[in-house]
């Protein structure tokens, strides 16, 4: 059989798929009222949900939240400072309508790009902290996604500080070509020498890691956090079911999936992740400070 | 100057008759003597690799396997390896660092394998490890991209001293057809990605990936295949004399660079 036809057989493999997953999304649901669980389906009053730091209290599933509520409920209060915030994409492959796509974003979203970075202190300890939002086209990895996170690590390294890095990504940004793939190179090039240097990195994989984000710098954390129940891995769903022509296991590629597996240390729950953080800083010799100095001390 | 389009250049590298690392390697090196295994898990046949001799001059060769035939694909799982593949890639790589070898990569995959064992495996983490590591070595790297450099299953052989590509392989963030797929939910409009996702030697040179384009002959590698290995020897010997000019603290600063520099923005 040729290559062709084998690509062939995956394909039409893909229209018999059912996707049984989707099944449900007949049902209609108000949508800022309530919210449905994407892992068991139960339906909790959004306002309990928020209360609850948007965990599903039925099965723990941590769903995906804002840089600006993950900032809040992570970093002492007014200590964040952020780096590198005007920094915006090019379009180096004239994708076509990329720049329009960005705008928008940029308006929905709040952000500049899809990752904030900046220095902070947690429970006093100072750290570099780099955090992905979702919301930004899927927190893909490009240009500046590539540079800020390129910059946090050589700020740490310059500075003898840790780096804590929340990953949330659908992986390299295919509108950005090569380029983007150029950026796991960059950023694992960075984390190299911060490494090198004898500082700590510390990986928090949030809903959902994926791609060219966990197959660079996600991945290389001296410490490696998950939050319950998010999706973490390589390839996609689809993708891999396509291949093997069977149904995957509902824990494939959940952050259970992967400690079991070996390839996290810990899953801790977003209501610990503060202490989990300050104790593991305390813990690496790295000294509470008072006052946070400013970004060129 | 190659005046095909990406397009053609595509339906160039899958020329059933494309040369592959099994034709290059006894054409390029002498004295090939494969090294097996990861140590850890197994033996990926995705991925040779093992000591030469390059003018006389040992070298670890480090390639991914197409196969030229469906018995030689299916040994070779059509050249898209699985964790261990990389990790005896990073072996090979510690290894030769350890006697001052350079390294020789040959770039041809359509991608790393996407399935369960893989993930099991921990496909992402053997893929960052090795560019976390590869950058730091220090010992050169040469990375020649013969066809398909597919994904971060190409650069986990590819964070490098040098980068060079045959003038019609393809160098991409995701196969046009994946592209194709992911952004436009249909796989068939493929050859309108290839167009659009500049992919080519030339493009990546514009870009600062590729350092140099490695002439093939007219019709492409598969008409004559002693003259593309010479052409790429040629260059080997070039690029080795150059980079191993250099003293190691020099080579990883121009390596850091080479990677560090890449990224449009503006701010």
């Amino acid at each position: 059989m040729a290559l062709e036809d084998l690509f062939k057989v995956v394909k039409d493999r893909f229209k018999e798929d059912k996707k049984p997953e989707k099944k449900e999304e007949g049902i209609e649901i108000p949508k800022n009222l309530l919210f449905k669980c994407p892992r068991c389906g139960t339906v909790v009053y959004s306002e309990e949900f928020e209360k609850n730091k948007k965990v599903c209290p039925s099965c723990n599933y941590h769903a995906r939240i804002n840089h600006r509520d993950r900032l809040e409920i992570t970093v002492d209060k007014g200590s964040f400072e952020e780096f590198d915030a005007g920094m915006t994409s090019l379009n180096p492959i004239d994708f076509p309508d990329y720049e329009e796509k960005i705008a928008e974003l940029q308006e929905k979203c709040g952000m500049k790009e899809a990752v904030v970075t900046g220095l902070c202190t947690i429970r006093g300890y100072k750290a570099v902290i780099g955090i992905m939002d979702s919301s930004f086209m899927m927190a893909s990895m490009g240009s500046v996604v590539g540079e800020k996170i390129t910059r946090a690590f050589e700020y740490g390294t310059k500075h003898k500080l840790p780096v804590i890095m929340f990953t949330a990504s659908g992986g390299a940004r295919m509108q950005e070509g090569i380029i983007s793939l150029m950026q796991m190179a960059k950023t694992s090039g960075a984390i190299a020498k911060h490494n090198e240097a004898g500082q700590l990195y510390i990986t928090v994989m949030t809903d959902p890691t994926t791609g060219g984000v966990t197959a660079s710098f996600a991945s290389l954390g001296d410490v490696i956090i998950a939050e319950p129940k998010v999706l973490i891995g390589f390839a996609g769903r689809r993708v891999i079911q396509g291949t093997i022509r069977q149904q995957l296991p509902d824990d494939f590629q959940s952050a259970e999936f992967m400690l079991e597996n070996g390839f996290v240390d810990m899953i801790v729950e977003r209501k610990q992740m503060r202490s989990t953080l300050s104790r593991l800083l305390k813990m690496h010799n790295y000294k509470k400070t008072e006052t946070l100095p400013g970004k060129d001390s | 100057m190659n005046t095909l389009t990406a397009t053609e250049r595509l339906e160039t590298i899958r020329h059933k008759n494309r040369p592959t690392v099994m034709d290059y390697i006894p054409a390029i090196f002498t004295d090939f003597m494969e090294m097996h295994g990861d140590r850890h898990y197994s033996d990926d046949n995705a991925i040779i690799g093992g000591i030469a001799e390059l003018a006389g001059v040992p070298v670890t060769v480090i390639a991914q396997v197409k196969g030229r035939n469906l018995d030689e694909n299916k040994k070779s799982n059509f050249s898209m390896p699985h964790p261990e593949g990389y990790r005896k890639a990073l072996r090979l790589v510690k290894q030769a660092e350890k006697f001052h070898r350079p390294v020789i990569c040959l770039v041809d995959t359509p991608g790393a394998f996407c399935g369960i064992e893989a993930e099991k495996r921990g496909q992402g983490e053997a893929i960052a490890r090795n560019l976390m590591e590869f950058m730091l070595v220090k010992t050169p790297i040469i990375s020649v991209v013969l066809g398909e450099g597919g994904s971060g299953g190409a650069l986990a052989l590819a964070v490098c001293d040098e980068l060079a590509m045959l003038e019609n392989a393809l160098y991409s963030v995701i196969s046009p057809r994946g592209f194709a797929s992911i952004l436009w939910k249909d796989a068939s409009r493929e050859m309108e990605a290839a167009e659009l996702m500049k992919i080519t030697a030339e493009d990546l040179v514009k870009f600062g990936v590729c350092e140099k384009i490695i002439e093939e002959p007219t019709g492409g590698a598969h008409t004559d295949m002693e003259y593309t290995a010479m052409n790429i020897s040629d260059y080997l010997k070039d690029a080795l004399a150059r980079i191993t000019q250099y003293d190691t603290d020099t080579l990883l600063e121009k390596r850091y660079e080479k990677f560090r520099k890449i990224g449009m923005f503006n701010e």
